[in-house]
């Protein structure tokens, strides 16, 4: 999908007023995170989040996460309009419980995985990555 | 190395210079890019003699981007303009137009046919007494021996089937001729890169010789090579090709543009891809 | 759309029992987002793959929620244990229903 350069600074300033207006119908980050979660503790640590300093463009950014023993893994973009991005349930010939995704990001963000343990236990990793707009490629 | 600053430069690329670290001769840091673990690409070359006086050194694209970006292309599967190869190839052996023909069926494999190709293109043709770009000739084929509709010149097919093409020269040097019958269409390209255009009066040069290596706002500059074109880029996530990003760049200089496969274009592909000389073929590339 | 949907996977051939292996898939698909507008102004609906699973022998490896914050053209690297010899199944699930499977076989060495 082609954004334009006009399409793309809308989408930002979109974005940008959406940080400060919920829109109805898209959950907020704090939702997001109860519907993975059901309200347990969260705890930081124990995962990996891989996804680069500054992205050259926010329409392809590449992440990685490494979350040993969990059964799913629920990344968030907390800076898009609708924070979701993916779920990543492993199943029983999961080698690992690590996967690599290339992801939208609106504007420069904090990007969440928070992983669920076998136990029933949640634990988290955060990494900023700044946005820069467009770029001239070539 | 000589490297003279634009007088005219507008202020948000003179501001640009300020901010980002002058380049020197050979002083580019970058690291090696070897794909797949077998080919070595050439991504940092002696300029050509015809450029020599304004540069010493040429640069592919490739060490400009971000290592994240850099990485897309050390692995074709990693690269996501090999999903276009793969549509190219089926295109390549699929009969189109009245005569029921193939590109493979006068071609033959695409490795065999068009190996070397991709690196000496735009090309003096003699029957036709004028410069033709790949893009000329696959849409020759299509409309005379085919009997098939033209391709868009830059739209989709056209970059895809470029890219399967240009692939098959993948780690050779580009070579294109810019002596002979091709002299005049080359000076005309090169002095298309020099003329300023738009509302902003920039010239290619004024971006791509005169301040490559540096950082305008949070784009870092490269040389305007085209030894990657087609290109797939992470901002909209499809191939380009070279007209359609030199159509892009007069735009940015807030200029009326000319069109994809107009002879303005073809001499410009000529003069640029002259530039790059030296350099490997790295179609198809990534960059942001 | 689903003519131009065209899935790449990458799977070593061959693997010793118990090994786990790097899987690599990419699918051609434009994954509109649903925020976007044309240039009459009226909203783009919504099309992107919702779903990607894969499975080994019946058994299920990875199965995963994908929402429109999914880069065009998505990509997914993940890891496989490969028991015994046997074949793995990929689908993507489109939002218009379609589902684009791809198969691959493994030997175990």
């Amino acid at each position: 999908m082609e954004f334009t350069r006009r399409e793309t600074l809308a989408i930002g300033a979109g974005a940008a007023a959406l940080a400060v207006l919920p829109i109805r119908g898209m959950a907020s980050v704090d939702e997001e995170i109860a519907d993975f979660t059901g309200g347990a503790e969260v705890v930081e640590g124990g995962v990996t989040l891989t996804a680069p300093e500054i992205a050259e463009n926010g329409n392809t950014v590449p992440i990685s996460f490494d979350a040993p023993g969990a059964v799913a893994v629920r990344i968030i973009a907390t800076g898009n309009p609708s924070p979701k991005v993916a779920t990543v349930n492993f199943g029983p010939l999961a080698g690992n419980q690590s996967c690599a995704l290339r992801i939208r990001l609106a504007r420069t963000q904090d990007v969440l995985a928070i992983a669920k343990m076998a136990d029933g236990s949640f634990k988290s990793a955060k990494v900023a990555v700044k946005v820069t707009i467009g770029g001239c490629g070539g | 190395m000589t490297r003279t600053r634009g007088t005219q430069t507008l202020a948000a690329l003179a501001a640009a210079c300020v901010l980002g670290a002058a380049a020197q001769a050979g002083e580019v840091d970058h690291p090696e890019l070897v794909i797949n673990g077998e080919t070595r690409i050439t991504v940092e070359a002696p300029a050509p003699d015809h450029l020599k006086d304004r540069l010493d050194t040429i640069y592919s694209g490739w060490v400009f981007r971000s290592k994240e970006t850099q990485a897309l292309e050390m692995d074709d599967f990693d690269n996501p303009a090999m999903v276009f190869v793969d549509k190219a190839w089926e295109v390549w052996n699929t009969p189109d137009g009245s005569e029921g023909k193939s590109c493979a069926d006068c071609h033959g494999a695409v490795e065999e046919s068009m190996k070397g190709v991709r690196a000496v293109y735009p090309k003096w043709n003699e029957t036709a007494g004028e410069v033709r770009t790949l893009a000329q000739m696959v849409n020759e084929c299509r409309t005379e021996r085919m009997g098939a509709d033209a391709w868009k010149y830059a739209g989709g097919q056209m970059a895809a089937i470029k890219a399967l093409i240009g692939l098959q020269s993948r780690g050779m040097p580009v070579n294109v001729a810019i002596d002979g019958p091709a002299r005049a269409t080359w000076e005309k390209g090169r002095e298309l890169y020099y003329t300023r255009t738009g509302q902003l009066e920039l010239s290619c040069a004024s971006w791509h010789e005169q301040n490559y290596d540096r950082m305008i706002r949070a784009d870092h500059l490269s040389q305007g090579q085209i030894n990657g074109f087609p290109v797939y880029r992470l901002k909209n996530a499809k191939l380009n090709t070279a007209h359609a990003r030199f159509k892009g760049c007069v735009r940015d200089t807030r200029a009326e543009t000319y069109k994809p496969g107009s002879p303005e274009f073809v001499t410009l592909e000529l003069y640029v891809a002259s530039r790059g000389n030296g350099l490997s073929v790295e179609t198809p590339s990534v960059r942001n | 759309m689903a003519s131009a949907v065209k899935p790449r996977v990458k799977v070593p051939k061959s693997a010793a029992a118990g090994d786990v292996i790097t899987i690599k898939t990419l699918i051609s698909h434009k994954m509109e987002s649903g925020l976007r507008k044309d240039k009459q102004g009226n909203p783009i609906p919504r099309q992107i793959i919702n779903r990607f699973t894969c499975d080994f022998n019946g058994q299920n490896v990875i199965d995963i929620t994908l929402e429109p914050a999914i880069s065009t053209n998505p990509y997914i690297q993940f890891s496989a244990k490969v028991p015994e010899a046997g074949e793995f199944v990929f689908k993507w699930f489109d939002d218009d229903g379609s589902v684009y499977e791809e198969r691959k076989t493994i030997a175990v060495a």
